[in-house]
């Protein structure tokens, strides 16, 4: 079916949850209420022939009531015409649920939105940062957040004292020496902890001379 | 069986296929000639590090094409690309895991200084976590830049005191004449010609 | 005794075979490639699930190379941010630049001359071709053949050469401007690019006859990765390695931008949607590139370059040190930038990584309100898990390389 019998569909199937469509540059854009998104993208995806989601953003409106809004864009292979779908949550209830089960690409799009944006996915299977790392405290999309930055904890690597278990040989007796005593001493796998680290270096063995 | 070496030193006097020189100059010519790179390419400079690695520019003239990926089996970090916060702590591991003695270049702009990249999630320079021999400017650095840069690392290792250094237990970078780091200017670098 | 013997001796075998099971069962191991690592083309981190030698699952995590291009365009008019967009997919800055020009050019509802589709469909091409024949090269490399990889670079020098010349930089090129290129092709450009179409296909003939018939070459990629279409078309796959997996959809067939539309080439399908398909699918594009190249060149349209409009463009240099209202116009479009109406738009080209979408909103103005890049290698790598599933750990190379991506475009 073409893009206008689907258009028609929806406002028929959700009524006033579909605004009328918007036109700019030969693209529609249709408004859809946040609690009738997934059931819009059911309906576009089994019956309109929009097998694929081609982009899914968020957009921050610094100033605007609601203040944020959520654009879907879909696309059909058959008909070869995109279709934008715009939701917009407000930024006390920032809550929108997400089209995972429409279409699993939508998975990546919702991280991202989230880490940028904060706008949680509700039903989404694994939503955690995506492009910052895990427990950095802002959201560098927002309007109101400096493209400087603001200065916030540095993400542990993933394989560092906390994570690692006592390698079975260490400090035994096959201790590879790779260059002069200092690096030996800097070699981050020699010691367990950080402060085991600092113990050892400020009051060496007789055993650690080389 | 006479053989004849042409090494600019008459062979009569101190017998055949001998060379007297200091310890220093040996072993800081030994290293500055095989300096194996840990390509640390994180953007766009590492396409210019491949094709400065390609057959072009050519880095196995300077007895470079070793591209170690390997930490533990390299000489030389080239930093080449944006750093990002989230990497920032990979790279900084990855350097301690390379044995003494160990150089780095940052290459380009990003890796220098942040480049173009005055954002939120970039690190302004490598330099803030890494110890840095030479920078290279260029955006990227065509790759004679690189090879210029390579030849300023030769030229510091070429002044080091290698000795004094392995007994004292420092690292590199204690050198007579040049002991700074030294600043690269990718555009004013020879261009090959053909 | 002798019965009793042999029974208690099965028993324990069976036994020993059950305590085996239980235990390995259990027993996966968790293993980290990257995000320093040489087959990640880039700084990609894939946490992999391991029992033994298979892997049960893989799981990509990005955002090592996240610079904020996003946010640094919300502070940049729109001609600033062109040396942005070269460095997204940097294996095919050209294609980069001309994607975002016309999306520029649609949102401010502009057409360019003809003689500039003309071009930017050669600097598309170029891009292209120099891309898969990176992804070519490293693919080769990873799976063991190091010759390509050094073939494929000295063909790409010669891309590098023709770049130069047209835009003045090897690489990052920043040569599309809104409304035209930066400068019209000078006259040495086109005897460089008809030498290089007709010493190319020579080369891809010898890339295929190391390659396409090799014993080892297809052991390692036949039956390697396979995405399946419907899948594909789910996650939201595009380029070689949607057409690699079966469907017939290319943005340049489409939707016909930059006057594809009068060139007659055609777009390879792949079958079985492995990694041995998406190669070919990459070897052929690239004749199919030539083509096109061909075309352009020979029927190459004379005229101006630049869309007539002057307050889009800059004005003439000469026009703008000697009459007022040209200098104000250069002012203002330094300093202000082109007066873009409210209004949000998105437009996508076929980038050889796939579809290279930019969303623009804006509210009018020089700066856009909000620039998303809708980046092909970003949704591709949604499919690594599914793709990798079942395979062993020295698959997970050659999948890594057949998909092709780049780490540039997929962190922004």
């Amino acid at each position: 079916m073409n893009l206008q019998t689907a258009i028609d569909r929806l406002k028929v199937r959700l009524g006033d949850a579909v605004s009328s469509p918007a036109e700019f540059r030969g693209e529609t854009t249709l408004t859809v209420s946040r609690e009738k998104i997934v059931a819009a993208c059911e309906l576009l995806k089994k019956e309109g022939g929009f097998d694929m989601l081609t982009d899914l953003s968020g957009v921050d409106n610094y100033g605007e009531d609601p203040r944020y809004e959520v654009d879907y864009l879909l696309y059909s292979l058959a008909q070869h015409c995109y279709l934008r779908l715009k939701v917009r949550v407000s930024e006390e209830d920032m809550v929108v649920d997400s089209v995972t089960s429409v279409w699993r690409g939508a998975d990546w799009h919702e991280r991202e939105a989230f880490d940028m944006f904060g706008i949680r996915f509700r039903g989404h299977p694994n939503l955690k940062r995506i492009l910052m790392w895990e427990g950095y405290p802002h959201h560098p999309l927002r309007k109101d957040f400096p493209l400087a930055g603001i200065p916030a904890e540095l993400p542990e690597t993933a394989v560092n004292a906390d994570t690692v278990r006592t390698a079975p040989m260490l400090g035994g007796p096959f201790v590879t020496s790779s260059g002069t005593r200092s690096s030996i001493r800097r070699e981050p796998r020699q010691f367990d902890t950080l402060a085991e680290q600092q113990e050892k270096l400020t009051h060496p063995t007789k055993k650690e001379s080389v | 069986m006479t053989q004849h070496l042409e090494t600019g030193f008459d062979p009569k006097v101190e017998g055949r296929d001998v060379i007297v020189t200091s310890v220093d100059a040996a072993i800081d010519w030994v290293r500055k000639n095989s300096c194996w790179p840990m390509p640390m390419g994180l953007a766009c400079c590492a396409i210019e590090l491949m094709a400065a690695g390609a057959s072009r520019f050519d880095i196995a003239r300077f007895g470079a094409e070793v591209m170690r990926f390997s930490p533990r089996q390299s000489d030389l970090m080239i930093v080449a690309g944006t750093c990002v916060y989230k990497m920032a702590g990979v790279v900084k591991r990855v350097w301690d895991q390379m044995p003494n003695p160990k150089w780095c270049i940052a290459m380009g702009a990003c890796a220098s200084s942040g480049g173009m990249y005055r954002s939120y999630a970039v690190v302004q320079g490598v330099d803030h976590f890494l110890p840095v021999d030479v920078y290279i400017s260029g955006c990227p650095p065509r790759p004679e830049a690189l090879l210029e840069g390579l030849m300023a690392i030769q030229r510091k290792i070429a002044h080091e005191k290698a000795v004094v250094n392995m007994k004292k237990g420092n690292g590199p970078g204690i050198s007579k004449r040049i002991s700074g780091p030294i600043i690269v200017r990718g555009e004013y670098a020879p261009k090959l010609k053909g | 005794m002798t019965t009793k013997h042999e029974m208690e001796l099965i028993d324990s075998a069976a036994r020993a075979q059950q305590v085996m099971d239980e235990e390995m069962a259990g027993e996966k191991m968790v293993l980290n490639m990257g995000p320093q690592h040489p087959s990640t083309h880039g700084v990609l981190r894939v946490v992999l699930e391991l029992d033994g030698e298979e892997i049960v699952n893989a799981w990509p995590d990005v955002g090592y190379l996240h610079r904020g291009d996003e946010k640094i365009a919300e502070n940049m008019t729109y001609t600033q941010f062109i040396p942005y967009t070269d460095r997204l997919d940097y294996l095919a800055p050209l294609a980069n630049n001309v994607t975002y020009a016309y999306a520029v050019e649609k949102l401010m509802g502009m057409d360019v001359p003809p003689r500039c589709k003309y071009i930017r469909v050669i600097c598309a091409e170029l891009a292209r071709i120099s891309s898969h024949l990176l992804g070519l090269g490293s693919f080769g490399m990873d799976v063991g053949a190091m010759t390509i990889f050094l073939y494929t670079f000295r063909e790409r020098e010669k891309i590098y050469d023709m770049a130069e010349c047209i835009s003045g930089a090897r690489f990052t090129t920043s040569y599309t401007r809104i409304g035209g290129l930066a400068k019209d092709m000078p006259p040495e450009f086109v005897p460089m690019l008809r030498k290089f179409l007709k010493e190319f296909p020579a080369t891809i003939d010898e890339v295929d006859k190391l390659l396409t018939r090799n014993r080892i070459f297809c052991e390692r990629a036949r039956g390697i990765g396979v995405l399946p279409k419907d899948v594909a078309i789910d996650i939201g796959v595009t380029g070689p390695c949607l057409r690699g997996s079966g469907v017939d959809w290319d943005i340049r067939k489409s939707h016909p931008y930059s006057s594809y539309e009068d060139f007659d080439f055609e777009v390879p399908i792949g079958s079985v949607g492995d990694s041995y398909d998406r190669y070919l699918v990459r070897m052929e594009e690239m004749r199919q590139s030539v083509r096109i190249l061909q075309q352009a060149i020979d029927n190459l349209p004379d005229g101006p370059v630049n869309s007539p409009d002057a307050k889009i463009l800059l004005p003439d240099k000469e026009a703008v040190l000697t009459k007022m209202e040209e200098l104000i116009h250069h002012f203002i479009n330094v300093t202000e930038g082109i007066n873009a109406p409210p209004g949000e738009i998105y437009f996508s080209a076929e980038n050889p990584k796939g579809e290279l979408g930019f969303y623009i909103v804006s509210k009018g103005g020089g700066t856009p309100h909000r620039l998303k890049i809708r980046a092909p290698s970003f949704v591709n790598l949604q499919a690594l898990p599914i793709m990798a599933k079942g395979h062993m750990m020295s698959d997970m190379v050659t999948i890594l390389a057949s998909l092709d991506f780049v780490m540039g475009e997929c962190d922004r």
